[in-house]
C-alpha cells in the first residue's frame, strides 16, 4: 500500500482532529517519552488516527500529528509511507489481509487469496465498487500453527480453506462478522480434534491444575 | 588521540574522527557517496566498506569511529570485493544515460564505476523508474538516477534548516522528495546540486548547456550580497555559464546562496554595451568621444560644490577610488556610497561585522537589530544555524517577526525596545550580560532611517552596558547588504568637509543647487528626485539609473573586471575577470581614467597596479588581501531621540536586489514561485 505515491491524488479531507477521547490517549502516549523526544510517539499516534478515520490515515491527520509532536510534516510522511500497516488511501469497510508467508503458503494461502479475488471480483490492493471490501496480501501474521490465516482489522480468522473463506465472505457481505479465531472445531491452537498430550491433566476454572 | 594502522601505516587522529577521515588524513582515498564532512553521518550508501581486523564483515568506514589499535585494510581483496558488490547493487537501478546526463564528467558515481564497476550487468529484471519531482525553478530532478545517499535531505534539514525533503516509501519504492509537490523554500537550495553525487539533482538553468571540460574556470568573489562568498566562475567564450562556490572556511565554507549562483543569466540581459547621450529627451547611441565631450561641456567651469557622485552596491573599490579622486580634483565633496541612506559612521568598528563570520561559531547569545540575515546574507544565517545546532545558543530579534530557521525570541519591533535594553529596563539584557560570547547584529533596517545615527548610538550604549566588547572578543556587528559598502567606507567615499550625503544630493538636485550627478552603478536611489540635474550613469545594466541618465557610460559587471571588494567583515578580496565586457563597455576604472583627461584632471594612474598602489596609499588595509584587520572600539553614532515606528527590513524579495538579479530570468522565476508559495500559505492557513 505504502510506497505508492498515488495517495497524493486521493481526495483528502480538509482537516483532521483527534476526538476528545483519542486526544487523551495520544497525550498519555506522548507523556511516556522525555521532553524533546515526543516525536517517538509518532507511530502509536498514526495508529490511533487510522483507527479513528475509517482505517486510513489522511494527509490532514499526518499534518495534525506533526503539529502535535512538533515534527516537520515530511518527517511524519516518511514514517507513514515506510510502514505498510498504514493505509494512506481509503479502504473498504472490511479490510482483508491474507497471510502469504511460508506456513500459510504451504497450507494453502494461495487458494484463500484466489477465493477472495474470485468472490469479490477484485485484485490484490483493490477495493470492491460498493466500498465494502479491500483485499491485500501481507507477510507473517504470527499465527502459523493455525495456517492459513486471514486478518480482518484486529482479528484473525484461522484454518481457512476455500469453503470456509467463501462462508466468511458471504457472512461479511451480509454485515455479520463471524466469531474470530479458528474456523474449524479447534480449541485455540491445540491439535485439531482435541488435545493429544497431557490428557490426564484436569484444570479448574482459573486454569490451575486440579 | 586514537592510533590505528591503515594499510600497514600507523596513523594518529583526533578523537571523534571516523575511520574514513583517518584514511583520508593518511592520504588513502576511500570511495564514498553518502558521507560528507559537513553533514550528519548516514552510513547508507555502503560504498566506503573497508576490512577491519577482528570484524567478520567489512565495516562502513564513514560511520565507524576511529579507535585505538584498529587495523584497517582498504585495498585488501575483501574490501575490493565488497565495494564491487555495492557498486553492482547501486547500478542495478541507475540508468545508463551518462551521455545525456548533466553530471557527466563530474559525477562521483561515474568515477567510482570506472574503478569498481563490473563490465556487464547481471540484473535481468526491469530497472525501476521514478517520477521526476518539481523542486522549483532552480533544481532539475531526474529521480531515476537517485542512489538514495540522502545528502540533499540532510542538507535541507540541517544546514538550510528547511525540513521539506525526505525519503518516503521503503525498499524498492523508496523515493526522495517533498511528498506533496512544492518548490523548496530555501535560499541555499543550489548547494544540493553540488552535493548530489549523481545526476539526480542538477541545475535547471544550466541544463544541457555545457560539459565541465569545455569551461574556463576563474576564481573570484560573489558581490550580490555583502558576505563575499568565494566563487568559481565557469565560462565558455563570452558567456558566464555557471557559478560554483569555492572553499573558504572563514567566509562561506563550501556553500553559496542561490542568488550568487543563479542570477548570472542576468549578466547577458539588459546590458549597456555602448555609450548613450540624451538628445532631445531621448537616449541615443554615441561614441565614447561624443559621450565624454557631452560630459566635459557640462562640467567644465562648473563649481565643484555643484557636482556630486553616488556609488552603487556592486562597485569595486578601484572604480570608487577613481571617481573619488576625479570628483575631489573637480573640487566636489558631495560623495556618498550609502545609497540606502544608512547612517554608517566613519569609525570602522561602527560599520564592520567585527566578530567575523567564523567568530559566530563561538557566540552563545545573539541579538538581531533590524536585520533579517536569512534574506540579507543567507550564508551568515546558515552559520548562525550551525551554531544553534551545536546547542547552548540563544537568539533574539528587534524588528518584525522573522523565520530564521532557528528559534528567535521577538523582543519588539522598534528602537524603543533597544532603548529599554540599553537602560536595563528589559529583562532580556540579563541574558546578554550573562553570555560568554554575546553578539549584537545591527542591520541596515535599523540604520537606514531618519534616526539611524541615534539607533547606532543606542546599540553602542547597549554593547557597553552588556559588555559585548571585551578582551579578545568584539561582539558588535553591522550586517551589510551591499558588496561595495564596506569598500566605499574604507576608502572614504563619504561626504567630505561641507559635502552632501545621498539625501542632501537628491535635495540639491531637486532644488537646483546640484547640477551634475555622477551615478557609479547607483540604481537603488529614488531617481525621480534628481530634478533637472545632468545625470551621468556609469554601470553595466539598463536599470533605474540608466533610464534617468543624460549620458550613459557602459561599464563592466563583476565577472568582467579585476576588482577589489571588501565584505561585511572588512575582509579585502579580489574579484577576477572571467569574461570581457560586452560591446564597447570597458572596465570601470579605465572609463574614469579616460574621462578625467578631457575634464582636465588627469588621474595619476595608468594601470591597475598603480591604481592598487594608490588604494593602499589611501588605506593601507587594502594591502592585506583576505585578512580581517580588527577595528578599535571607539565611540560612534550620535546620541539623540529615536523615532517611533518599527524597523523595516531592507530586503523583501531575496531573489531581486540589484541590477543583475533584476535582469535574471531565473531570479524572476524564483520570485514568481516564491509568490505562489506565499499565497498558497495564506490560502490554507486562513
Amino acid at each position: 500500500m505504502s510506497g505508492e505515491h498515488d495517495d497524493v491524488v486521493v481526495e483528502q479531507p480538509k482537516s483532521f482532529e483527534f476526538t476528545a477521547e483519542n486526544l487523551e490517549r495520544a497525550k498519555a502516549i506522548i507523556a511516556k517519552y522525555p521532553a524533546g523526544r515526543q516525536a517517538s510517539a509518532v507511530l502509536p499516534l498514526l495508529y490511533i488516527a487510522q483507527k479513528q478515520h475509517q482505517n486510513w490515515v489522511p494527509r490532514a491527520a499526518m499534518d495534525y500529528i506533526g503539529g502535535l509532536l512538533d515534527m516537520a510534516p515530511i518527517r511524519v510522511y516518511e514514517v507513514a509511507t515506510f510502514y505498510t500497516m498504514f493505509n494512506l488511501k481509503p479502504v473498504g469497510t472490511y479490510f482483508l489481509q491474507v497471510c502469504r508467508t511460508t506456513s500459510c503458503w504451504l497450507r494453502g494461502s494461495d487458494e484463500v487469496t484466489e477465493t477472495c479475488k474470485r468472490k469479490l471480483g477484485i485484485d490484490l490492493g483493490g477495493t470492491t465498487p460498493d466500498g465494502k471490501f479491500t483485499l491485500v496480501e501481507v507477510e507473517c501474521l504470527g499465527a502459523c500453527v493455525n495456517a492459513p490465516v486471514l486478518q480482518l482489522h484486529d482479528d484473525l480468522y484461522e484454518d481457512l480453506n476455500v469453503e470456509l473463506t467463501e462462508k466468511l465472505l458471504d457472512s461479511l457481505a451480509k454485515g455479520i462478522v463471524p466469531p474470530k479465531g479458528s474456523m474449524i472445531d479447534r480449541q485455540t491452537s491445540a491439535p485439531v480434534g482435541g488435545p493429544e498430550t497431557l490428557t490426564t491433566l484436569r484444570f479448574d476454572g482459573d486454569g490451575n491444575a486440579a | 588521540m586514537p592510533k590505528l594502522t591503515i594499510n600497514g601505516q600507523e596513523v594518529e587522529v583526533p578523537a571523534g574522527t571516523t575511520v574514513l577521515q583517518a584514511c583520508q588524513s593518511a592520504g588513502i582515498e576511500v570511495p564514498h557517496f553518502c558521507f560528507h564532512e559537513r553533514l550528519a553521518i548516514a552510513g547508507n550508501c555502503r560504498m566506503c566498506l573497508v576490512e577491519m581486523e577482528k570484524s567478520p564483515k567489512p565495516v562502513a568506514s564513514c560511520a565507524m569511529p576511529a579507535a585505538d589499535g584498529q587495523v584497517v585494510k582498504t585495498d585488501s581483496a575483501m574490501a575490493q570485493r565488497a565495494r564491487k558488490g555495492v557498486m553492482e547493487f547501486l547500478l542495478i537501478n541507475h540508468p545508463l544515460d551518462c551521455p545525456i546526463c548533466d553530471q557527466g564528467g563530474e559525477c562521483d558515481l561515474q568515477d567510482e564505476a570506472m574503478a569498481f564497476g563490473f563490465d556487464r550487468g547481471r540484473f535481468q529484471e526491469n530497472k525501476r523508474a521514478v517520477k521526476d519531482k518539481n523542486f522549483g525553478p532552480l533544481i532539475k530532478t531526474q529521480m531515476t538516477r537517485c542512489i538514495h545517499c540522502t545528502r540533499c535531505v540532510r542538507f535541507a534539514t540541517d544546514v538550510a534548516g528547511v525540513s521539506e525533503l525526505g525519503a518516503t516509501g521503503r525498499g524498492e519504492n523508496m523515493e526522495i522528495g517533498t511528498y506533496i509537490e512544492h518548490a523548496l523554500t530555501s535560499e541555499l537550495s543550489g548547494n544540493m546540486i553540488d552535493l548530489c553525487p549523481v545526476g539526480a539533482l542538477t541545475s535547471k538553468p544550466y541544463a544541457f548547456v555545457a560539459r565541465p571540460w569545455e569551461l574556463r574556470k576563474t576564481e573570484s568573489v560573489d558581490v550580490l550580497d555583502a558576505v563575499g562568498a568565494n566563487i568559481r566562475i565557469d565560462t565558455r567564450g563570452p558567456e558566464v555559464l555557471r557559478v560554483l562556490p569555492r572553499l573558504h572556511e572563514d567566509v562561506n565554507e563550501e556553500w553559496l546562496g542561490d542568488k550568487g549562483r543563479f542570477a548570472i543569466d542576468g549578466l547577458m540581459k539588459r546590458r549597456l554595451d555602448k555609450p548613450y547621450v540624451r538628445v532631445d529627451g531621448k537616449l541615443t547611441p554615441a561614441s565614447w568621444a561624443e559621450a565624454f565631450t557631452a560630459i566635459a561641456a557640462r562640467i567644465k567651469g562648473l563649481d565643484g560644490s555643484k557636482i556630486a557622485g553616488i556609488a552603487g552596491d556592486l562597485v569595486d573599490a578601484e572604480s570608487m577610488l577613481a571617481l573619488k579622486d576625479l570628483l575631489t580634483g573637480l573640487g566636489s565633496t558631495n560623495l556618498d556610497c550609502r545609497q540606502d541612506g544608512a547612517k554608517l559612521p566613519a569609525e570602522r568598528a561602527g560599520y564592520l561585522f567585527n566578530t567575523t563570520i567564523a567568530g559566530i561559531d563561538q557566540a552563545d547569545v545573539v541579538l538581531f537589530v533590524g536585520t533579517n540575515p536569512r534574506l540579507e546574507a543567507p550564508l551568515i544565517n546558515a552559520r548562525f544555524r550551525k551554531r544553534y545546532l551545536m546547542g547552548g545558543f540563544k537568539a533574539a530579534a528587534i524588528g518584525p517577526s522573522l523565520d530564521l530557521t532557528f528559534p528567535v525570541v521577538q523582543l519588539g519591533e522598534g528602537p524603543e525596545v533597544l532603548a529599554d535594553l540599553a537602560d536595563g529596563n528589559h529583562t532580556w539584557i540579563e541574558t546578554l550580560k550573562g553570555a560568554k560570547h554575546p553578539m549584537i547584529v545591527v542591520g541596515q533596517g535599523a540604520l537606514a532611517r531618519e534616526d539611524g545615527a541615534a539607533v547606532l548610538a543606542l546599540a553602542h550604549r547597549l554593547a557597553d552596558a552588556a559588555g559585548v566588547v571585551r578582551d579578545g572578543w568584539n561582539g558588535f556587528n553591522v550586517l551589510h547588504t551591499a558588496a561595495a559598502r564596506v569598500g566605499g567606507l574604507e576608502l572614504g567615499f563619504v561626504p567630505g568637509a561641507g559635502g552632501r550625503d545621498v539625501a542632501g544630493i537628491l535635495d540639491g538636485a531637486g532644488s537646483g543647487s546640484i547640477e551634475v550627478v555622477y551615478l557609479l552603478g547607483a540604481d537603488e536611489i529614488d531617481t525621480s528626485k534628481l530634478g533637472k540635474a545632468f545625470v551621468i550613469y556609469q554601470g553595466h545594466h539598463g536599470d533605474a539609473g540608466a533610464a534617468r541618465a543624460d549620458v550613459v557610460l557602459p561599464g563592466a559587471a563583476y565577472t568582467e573586471k579585476n576588482g577589489t571588494y571588501v565584505n561585511t567583515e572588512g575582509r579585502v578580496q579580489l574579484g577576477r575577470l572571467a569574461t570581457f565586457p560586452p560591446g564597447e563597455a570597458r572596465e570601470d576604472w579605465k572609463i574614469l581614467r579616460a574621462l578625467s583627461d578631457p575634464l582636465g584632471h588627469k588621474l595619476p594612474y595608468d594601470n591597475l597596479a598603480q591604481l592598487r598602489q594608490r588604494l593602499i596609499e589611501v588605506n593601507p588595509r587594502f594591502a592585506h588581501v583576505d585578512e580581517v584587520v580588527p577595528a578599535d572600539w571607539v565611540a560612534f553614532g550620535a546620541a539623540g531621540p529615536t523615532g517611533a515606528g518599527p524597523f523595516v527590513y531592507p530586503i523583501e524579495n531575496y531573489y531581486m536586489t540589484d541590477p543583475v538579479s533584476r535582469s535574471s530570468p531565473t531570479m524572476a522565476a524564483c520570485t514568481e514561485s516564491l509568490r505562489a508559495t506565499v499565497s498558497q500559505k495564506t490560502g490554507t492557513n486562513g
